[in-house]
């Protein structure tokens, strides 16, 4: 079984962040970046996978040279090597465009599976691993709570639904599937996988050699912005004991919740 | 402006979502001196939809589409999209919408501009998402030609769709190219699905800020002192700390409740989908800056640690 996992550096979910003066970026200083929450259970998924079934994982990336990092992270984990798209001006592309892009270089390593989170914590497009299917004509499937490898041809994923349902699907290999949060518990790098990650290899490839890789972008970001607040929130402020005591008030005058 | 809108529907029944999108379909089309036509594969909701102000229905009967496989609603769509040239194809942002409209767009090689919360006609048709995790909103445009756009739950008002008399119109498709890489099984729910969050008048729900399992027990003394159930986000139940069905948000449950108290719940959209209908919603956090309090009736800017522990001494001597 031959695993792709494609990964996304994104800010840390407790970072603060602040729209930087053209309104279309972030101000990076103060950021710290993660791998993405959802790709992370995608990882263990394949490690797990390959370790029940052997075969390879490989860990994808596109992004600015410090995503490189992400890469460093899942290969300490157990993935077996990386690819790098370096693409310094990717954020103002389209997620068609970039499918493009993946889908063009990932190609040529006929991957039996194309593993990726079921959305990312900053853009939160989930779409890619669906474009990618389509691109490179493979089943796919979404937000999986469970994988089975039926036999070298075929696996079967467990969807989640909406409010509580669940269904098993069956998709014929090549696949490409999205994994959602929760569905096993991610490892951390142990000292020796960490020490692993200098003898495994990186493949390099510049998104401007992607034939595919489109100059312009179909659709434009015109503006990052905070959004307006819809309701009026009363703040309840003072030391914890005066909250606490304000909050009773509350409970039994305003809303009535207290007997 | 011509605008096709694809209505979900589960077993008879119009998604709730997706008759959302046809309201806000209708919005785009009345600012752009556009027309919509609603799109179903299932002719017993056609009649419902013919009584909304639309162009027409367009309805689909063929066995394959009964149920939901990707592959076959791609090729009944793509067939359709390519016979009928719509310029903008709408969707509810829907689990099920996940699985087949990403796809759709690297098929008609068309933009999609997913999960938008909104759309405003100033100088040009401009479609807002709400990004990083809630923190920020965008505002996107197409360039040019063709694409599909879906809008989050709760992004229009049923209520505000107007109401007509439409024509169905019966269109056909040929499902025979369109594969059978994918076979979806039958749907069931997990046995350990027992509580109805919905029964409470009081939810005390946690978040990733409640930082250990241990510390779980904090907000389920407030509950119970309370007389409500103990609840969490997504980010909890994934760390094994509550069972799944205390989940609250678009993979979990929605509750309405009397009060919703939010402890340390930063507020990522799938979390706000399942809960902003609560009548009251408390929210104590450390961050100011976390989304929730944007929707807040009450917030408290503090740590958790401190005041629960008080606040749940205070209620038992109240």
């Amino acid at each position: 079984m031959k695993i792709c996992v494609l990964i996304k550096q994104v800010p840390d979910k407790d970072s603060s962040l602040t729209i930087a003066d053209d309104h279309l970026t972030l101000v990076e200083n103060n950021i710290t970046w993660v791998s993405n929450e959802s790709d992370n259970y995608a990882l263990e998924e394949a490690l797990q996978l390959r370790e029940k079934h052997g075969g390879e994982v490989i860990a994808c990336t596109l992004g600015k040279d410090s995503a490189r990092q992400v890469l460093k992270d899942a290969l300490a984990k157990g993935a077996d090597r990386g690819i790098f798209i370096s693409d310094s001006s990717f954020e103002s592309l389209d997620v068609l465009s970039l499918g493009k892009v993946f889908a063009s270089t990932l190609e040529k390593e006929n991957f039996d599976l194309i593993m990726s989170g079921l959305q990312s914590d900053d853009q939160g497009n989930s779409q890619l691993g669906l474009i990618i299917a389509e691109l490179l004509n493979m089943s796919h499937g979404t937000l999986g709570m469970g994988t089975e490898i039926i036999d070298d041809s075929t696996i079967r994923l467990k969807k989640e639904l909406e409010g509580g349902w669940f269904q098993w699907t069956k998709l014929s290999l090549p696949a490409s599937i999205s994994i959602q949060s929760g569905i096993n518990s991610p490892r951390y790098a142990t000292l020796k996988g960490i020490m692993m990650v200098k003898k495994k290899t990186v493949d390099e490839i510049n998104a401007s050699d992607v034939a595919s890789r489109a100059s312009a972008s179909n659709i434009t970001v015109k503006k990052l912005y905070v959004p307006d607040k819809t309701k009026e929130t009363q703040f309840i402020e003072g030391s914890p004991d005066e909250i606490s005591e304000q909050l009773v008030k509350l409970f039994k005058n305003d809303i009535k919740v207290l007997n | 402006m011509k605008i096709l809108v694809y209505i979900q529907q589960d077993e008879g029944k119009i998604n709730s979502v997706s008759l959302e999108a046809l309201k806000g379909a209708q919005d785009i089309a009345a600012q752009t001196n556009g027309t919509v036509s609603a799109l179903s594969f299932n002719a017993d909701v056609c009649s419902q939809l013919a009584g909304y102000d639309v162009a027409e229905v367009l309805v689909v009967e063929d066995d394959n589409l009964n149920t939901f496989n990707p592959l076959f609603y791609l090729k009944a769509l793509e067939d359709i999209a390519k016979a009928e040239s719509p310029d903008i194809i709408v969707f509810g942002h829907t689990y099920e919408a996940r699985d087949w409209a990403p796809r759709l767009s690297a098929r008609l090689d068309i933009p999609f501009i997913s999960d938008c919360i909104g759309f405003k006609n100033e100088d040009e048709l401009t479609f807002i998402r709400s990004i990083y995790q809630g923190k920020f909103n965008s505002d996107s445009v197409v360039n040019n030609g063709a694409f599909i756009v879906s809008f989050q739950s709760g992004a229009f008002r049923v209520d505000g769709l107007q109401s007509g008399s439409a024509d169905i119109r019966q269109v056909t498709v040929d499902l025979s190219g369109a594969g059978d890489s994918i076979a979806p099984e039958e749907k069931f729910q997990e046995a350990e699905q027992a509580i109805d969050l919905n029964q409470a008048d009081v939810i005390v729900s946690v978040g990733r800020g409640i930082g250990k399992e241990e510390n779980i027990e904090l907000a389920r003394e407030l509950s119970k002192t309370l007389g409500g159930e103990i609840a969490s986000s997504r980010p909890v139940v994934d760390a094994g700390w509550l069972e799944s069905s205390r989940q609250v948000g678009s993979s979990g449950q929605t509750v309405s409740p009397k009060l919703y108290l939010a402890l340390g719940i930063s507020g990522a959209i799938q979390h706000i989908v399942g809960m902003k209908g609560s009548k009251n919603i408390v929210v104590i956090n450390k961050d100011k800056n976390a989304p929730l309090f944007e929707i807040a009736d009450y917030g408290v800017v503090g740590d958790i640690f401190e005041i629960v522990p008080k606040l749940t001494e205070k209620l038992q001597n109240a």
